[in-house]
């Protein structure tokens, strides 16, 4: 198989999806040559998301380092997934699919696609786990209001896995008139690299921000990795820049890279938390976010190569650290970009760039309730 | 059942020919949809029954074959399997709960391949399991312990060619992966009916005519439609078209009745295709 970051990646999806594959990648590379797509998109990343978003300095926070945060959470909707829901959303008109769906987590990359949906006048349904639908509710309720279909998904984990193998089940029985708006950079070639693609905005702005208000790069950037699409897309910015080290923070619970091996997940090889039959086990974290067993093959390949490392954050700490940021910087980030946030003090380097992925609103019943 | 040719060639001994041999592909295709003698071979259509491996599979194959099965189908689980609906996804559950991981299915295997040292045996399956066992190491296993083919439902035509493997092809497949399809499948080319999941349909898709149609014209091998058949007027219809078809899911229910219910079932099935 040709696969798309060293031996990870591929198309392990039924027949039935492979034209819709061959044409979304036609599609996404004609729009690639077609400065005019660039161009929109940059636009409403201008107009309606709030982009360039800002860098903040968090000095109460980390104090004796310059630790930046890329304000994530301050575009529209509230985290880093607008970013690719927008460019997809430009994508699916291209192809002509008037009908969108997707899986979600938290709800923010449900939010998102119900945004972008009611925006550009497209049939959204979002598929949900139970169990996510009872700790992410306010994002059910915005979802609703902005007119997508949310389906509960009630069987095995009742969380983002199963949300996601329900939305390609719907992909599969609908695929001549959908698209399928994955949320992270996971899933069937050429997904991984359309979603870092329209997450890079956040290292390439971050990268220039740096520059501008210290000078230099970055000692190391770290983003928390579920599936792993806000860390793929700040590490874009600084993969080619072999000083700056790159992290990235799992939920202990769900840590693919850290204690998984290669399996099979929703239509690629990578890095999985399954068992040595290839069964996939369930991941267990407070941040619905992270609660994934898979993760993007681009992270995978990256963990290998030993450009990236991978480390792991308990549910507790980033509590500690959730609460330690909304307390020293005025800011509530989601429980998210909380693990990446825990890590940060033991840091050797200075100078340090998180992308802070998401606002916490969504979390506060969760956090309230430890 | 006595006027059906028995499928000879892969029984009693089940493993006659290493994968990657074309006889393999000639001889299921002679014996199994066609009959020996090609007057009966018009008449007759192939009757596929998949079953989820579980302790009592071979029983339940065995009572599928005596109904009137031409070949039997087991389905070893992966807790993800995005090619099926509601109830193979849930058999699969509760086959994982019940500890039928590969080992446990290659014992299925070979226990039924006991039972039944004539009737071709499938598994069916997912990448993931592949993909951990080792590619060819499974395909070995699964032919030591009696399989006659495999299916793998998320590894489209043209990947990990090692694996000798009965393709799929489906409505929405051009009409040059209906011919890589078709040059590389094992036997025979399993035509899913609709644009979807497994699991039953009120009516037999539509699209399956154009799908023949189409197949017809690039291949020779048999052709056994699949996915959404479930009654015996499905069974029929879809038989005046393909060469012969597949019940899964509603098979999977029957056999939670026991034997006996399967076979009356399977019969059904039969009649309505002969």
């Amino acid at each position: 198989m040709q696969l798309s970051y060293g031996e990870y990646g591929g198309r392990f999806v039924p027949e039935t999806l492979i034209p819709a594959l061959d044409e979304l990648e036609a599609g996404w590379r004609e729009a690639q040559d077609d400065p005019s797509f660039r161009a929109e998109l940059d636009e409403l990343g201008r107009s309606y998301a709030g982009r360039p978003t800002p860098l903040t300095l968090a000095e109460r926070f980390a104090p004796g380092k310059r630790l930046y945060l890329k304000r994530e959470d301050l575009l529209h909707t509230g985290a880093h997934k607008l970013n690719n829901a927008l460019g997809q959303a430009l994508l699916a008109l291209r192809l002509g699919k008037r009908r969108v769906v997707a899986e979600t987590g938290a709800g923010q990359h449900g939010v998102a696609t119900a945004t972008v949906c009611a925006r550009f006048g497209l049939d959204c349904v979002v598929y949900m786990g139970v169990e996510d639908m009872r700790r992410q509710r306010p994002n059910l309720e915005r979802m609703a209001l902005l007119g997508a279909e949310v389906r509960p998904v009630e069987f095995g984990t009742r969380t983002l896995k199963e949300a996601t193998s329900e939305a390609i089940r719907d992909w599969i029985a609908t695929v001549r008139d959908t698209h399928y708006l994955i949320g992270s950079c996971v899933g069937p070639a050429p997904y991984p690299e359309i979603v870092r693609e329209l997450q890079s905005v956040i290292g390439r702005e971050a990268r220039g921000q740096l520059l501008e208000a210290e000078g230099r790069l970055p000692e190391v950037a770290v983003a928390c990795v579920g599936g792993g699409s806000n860390a793929i897309g700040l590490f874009a910015g600084f993969v080619d820049d072999p000083d700056v080290r790159l992290v990235g923070v799992e939920a202990g619970g769900a840590a693919s890279l850290g204690s998984g091996r290669p399996a099979v997940l929703h239509g690629s090889r990578s890095s999985v938390l399954a068992d040595e039959d290839g069964q996939v086990l369930d991941a267990e974290s407070i941040s619905a976010g992270l609660d994934y067993p898979g993760v993007g093959p681009e992270h995978a390949f990256l963990r290998d190569s030993g450009r990236a490392e991978y480390v792991g954050t308990s549910d507790e700490e980033a509590l500690d650290a959730f609460r330690r940021l909304a307390r020293t910087e005025g800011i509530l980030p989601a429980l998210e970009p909380a693990h990446a946030l825990a890590r940060v003090a033991e840091l050797d380097e200075e100078l340090v760039l998180v992308c802070l992925s998401g606002r916490g609103d969504k979390d506060l019943a969760e956090v309230t309730s430890r | 059942m006595s006027r059906r040719a028995q499928p000879e060639a892969v029984g009693p001994t089940p493993n006659p020919h290493p994968p990657g041999e074309t006889e393999r592909s000639e001889e299921i295709r002679a014996d199994v949809s066609r009959g020996d003698d090609e007057s009966v071979a018009i008449r007759l259509k192939a009757l596929v029954i998949y079953l989820m491996c579980g302790p009592e599979t071979p029983e339940l194959a065995q009572a599928a074959v005596e109904g009137g099965a031409d070949l039997v189908e087991l389905g070893f689980p992966f807790s993800d399997p995005l090619a099926d609906g509601p109830v193979v996804r849930r058999a699969a559950e509760r086959a994982l709960a019940r500890g039928m991981r590969t080992g446990a299915c290659l014992d299925v295997l070979a226990a039924t391949r006991e039972r039944l040292p004539g009737t071709p045996l499938v598994p069916m399956t997912y990448s993931s399991l592949l993909e951990a066992h080792g590619w060819e190491r499974f395909a070995e296993d699964a032919r030591a312990a009696g399989a006659t083919s495999l299916i793998v439902a998320d590894l489209p035509a043209g990947e990990h060619p090692e694996v000798r493997r009965v393709q799929l092809v489906a409505p929405t497949s051009t009409d040059e992966r209906l011919a890589l399809a078709a040059a590389s499948s094992d036997g025979w080319l399993y035509l899913v009916t609709v644009t979807g999941t497994t699991g039953a349909r009120e009516e037999l898709s539509p699209a399956l005519a154009g799908l023949v149609e189409r197949a017809r014209a690039r291949t020779e091998l048999p052709l056994y439609a699949g996915f959404g058949i479930s009654t015996p007027a499905h069974a029929h219809a879809a038989g005046e078209l393909a060469d012969g078809v597949v019940v899964g899911s509603r098979a999977v229910e029957v056999a939670e009745d026991g034997p006996a219910a399967l076979a009356t079932y399977v019969s059904s099935l039969r009649s309505a295709l002969d």
